[in-house]
């Protein structure tokens, strides 16, 4: 579904991205993982058309689509979440995902049923008339998810949709991302929140000052020696593992 | 407010405004009213871009003399019928607008950087429509010949010398048609697509953009749209006064007017620059017949109040007029309809 090649991308001196690469196969849950500042969210904007990159390719669904403007790229059916999240204030929770729905639909009143359809879908039903100003934190990481979703992508990036939310709200949401991946679309997130990589994704990247350093099957990759000191420091592998067999 | 409760707003509105002026017989009043209408209208060619799509224009001027002048000179130089010529000056204004839009949006000017732009193009048309004496006749400003054949009132435009009723209302009739044609337009923009992707833009355009959206074109699209609404502000200005000059053309005067009846009114609304230009000229008019002549009918006093109500107003009611209407409403509803 999306294939990201050698990608790069500097600021001034900065490498924030430096020769990733990633594949995402359609219909599966993948996850993008690793320390803050690793350049996560830069990948996510350079797939998703806000970032042009130095060099590299991103392929979605056959297509190349590197250096495409957002809202091409959205309309061919890759949208992404901020995680710095960004209702439209002044609108209501239904307004909100129906300009989402609008991408695909033109007609007002289809776009606003088909909104109400999608706050089903993410439990927001209850909050349709509230103003998205008004939204608590974990309402509006659902409205960011919402409004992508009203787009009909085939691809869904999601930017640590978990992030500030308490473990009830994050128990929610869980099952609400599984759903959506069974509706048939294809998901790649970055997260922080361990609990929800672990029970959602297939597969997991793990992105370290901008360099790809581990990618498997999420168990493993987050007992690699090398994810564990990207986190924790140098040293902390072999600390932890001398910890682990003298408790043993 | 539910849509019938606006429906039914709307209705009253419109019939007191059909209605209102058969029952004033003083040409004063009649003046009076021409005025809101206009500046309503003028209000709503800014809201459209400012008040739904976020882009503060301080320079519409630009779009209002441009559309005048391109009307009063058509006749003036080439006695095109006013009926023709005013196709001409929307789409000339249009074309305008578009310019500045495609320049300013090409390069992502936002904020009080698209306001300058905006003011900076206003003032160099100001310039030019001096200067370029052989095309725009200058500062002494076109004067078009005055039609005293009650026959020819229609074909020229002209209603001075028309028959009785035409004369004493044929301009109310027009700036009201004016009026209806560009709130309707206005109304409908607001429940399709577009609207709802002008507002997204104005909410967060990177979360626009997200969506699919195409600002650019969104933003181009609002641009045009105010243009020829601010357009029909200057053909109708030129056939009333049958004068125009560089001042009155792209002076501030008419850049100001444009944003305050909105941003009082209540931006973003339909109804806002409505609303807004009743109240400005309302307290104008109110302040210079009490404040005013009981000082001795200097000129100035009325600013002066109607300056200090503009302050409490935009300080006190950030969403305008319309928040207020909405808030006693609510109140008197028992919030049953929020």
């Amino acid at each position: 579904m999306l294939e990201v090649q050698g990608i790069n991308k500097s600021f001034g001196g900065l490498h924030a991205v430096s020769d990733a690469s990633l594949f995402v196969p359609a219909g599966k849950v993948v996850s993008l993982i690793g320390p803050n500042g690793a350049g996560k969210t830069t990948l996510f904007a350079l797939i998703s058309g806000f970032l042009r990159p130095d060099s590299g390719t991103v392929i979605f669904d056959g297509t190349d689509i590197t250096g495409k403007a957002p809202h091409l790229i959205c309309q061919m059916g890759l949208v992404r979440t901020f995680q710095v999240v960004k209702p439209f204030a002044s609108l209501t929770v239904r307004e909100n995902i129906a300009v989402g729905a609008h991408t695909r639909i033109a007609d007002r009143k289809a776009a606003l049923a088909k909104a109400d359809g999608v706050a089903l879908l993410v439990g927001m039903d209850a909050m349709l008339e509230q103003s998205a100003g008004d939204l608590t934190i974990a309402g509006r990481k659902r409205l960011e998810l919402a409004r992508a979703l009203a787009t009909e992508p085939k691809l869904l990036l999601l930017d640590e949709v978990m992030a500030g939310l308490n473990a009830t709200e994050i128990a929610e949401l869980v099952p609400v991302i599984r759903t959506i991946r069974d509706t048939g679309v294809t998901i790649l997130l970055i997260e922080h929140v361990m609990q929800a990589v672990m029970s959602l994704s297939d597969y997991t990247y793990v992105l370290n000052q901008g360099v790809m350093i581990a990618e498997g099957e999420p168990k493993t990759v987050t007992s690699s020696p090398d994810v564990i000191e990207a986190y924790l420091g140098h040293g902390a592998a072999e600390r932890l593992a001398k910890m682990e067999a003298r408790d043993a | 407010m539910s849509e019938r409760a606006r429906l039914s707003g709307w209705t009253i509105i419109l019939l007191t405004l059909a209605l209102l002026p058969l029952y004033l017989h003083s040409a004063r009043w009649i003046d009076f009213l021409e005025m809101t209408l206009f500046v309503a209208v003028l209000g709503q060619g800014w809201n459209i871009l400012g008040g739904y799509g976020g882009q503060y224009s301080f320079g519409n001027a630009l779009l209002f003399g441009t559309g005048a002048y391109i009307q009063a000179l058509l006749q003036f130089k080439f006695g095109i019928s006013p009926w023709i010529a005013m196709w001409f000056a929307i789409a000339g204004v249009v074309a305008v607008g578009a310019m500045v839009g495609f320049l300013s949006f090409r390069y992502g000017l936002r904020g009080s950087y698209f306001a300058l732009i905006t003011l900076a193009f206003a003032e160099a048309f100001l310039v030019l429509s001096r200067s370029l004496k052989s095309i725009t006749e200058g500062g002494s400003g076109v004067q078009l010949a005055l039609n005293q054949d009650p026959a020819q009132a229609i074909a020229t435009f002209q209603f001075n010398f028309a028959g009785p009723f035409l004369k004493e209302y044929g301009f109310y009739y027009t700036i009201f048609t004016i009026l209806l044609v560009t709130y309707a337009i206005t109304w409908w923009m607001e429940r399709s697509r577009f609207g709802a992707q002008l507002v997204a833009v104005r909410e967060n355009e990177d979360a626009a953009l997200a969506l699919g959206i195409n600002t650019f074109k969104v933003k181009l699209g609002a641009i045009c749209l105010s243009s020829a609404i601010t357009a029909s502000c200057g053909v109708y200005y030129v056939q009333k006064f049958l004068f125009i000059e560089p001042g009155i053309a792209f002076g501030p005067s008419k850049s100001v007017e444009a944003l305050f009846a909105p941003i009082i009114g209540g931006l973003g609304t339909v109804v806002g620059p409505l609303l807004g230009s009743v109240f400005i000229h309302g307290v104008g008019e109110a302040t210079k017949m009490t404040i005013g002549q009981a000082l001795g009918g200097r000129p100035g006093v009325d600013l002066i109040l109607f300056g200090t109500i503009l302050i409490l107003v935009l300080a006190f009611l950030p969403r305008g007029l319309v928040g207020l209407v909405e808030a006693v409403w609510k109140r008197l509803s028992g919030g049953r309809d929020a």
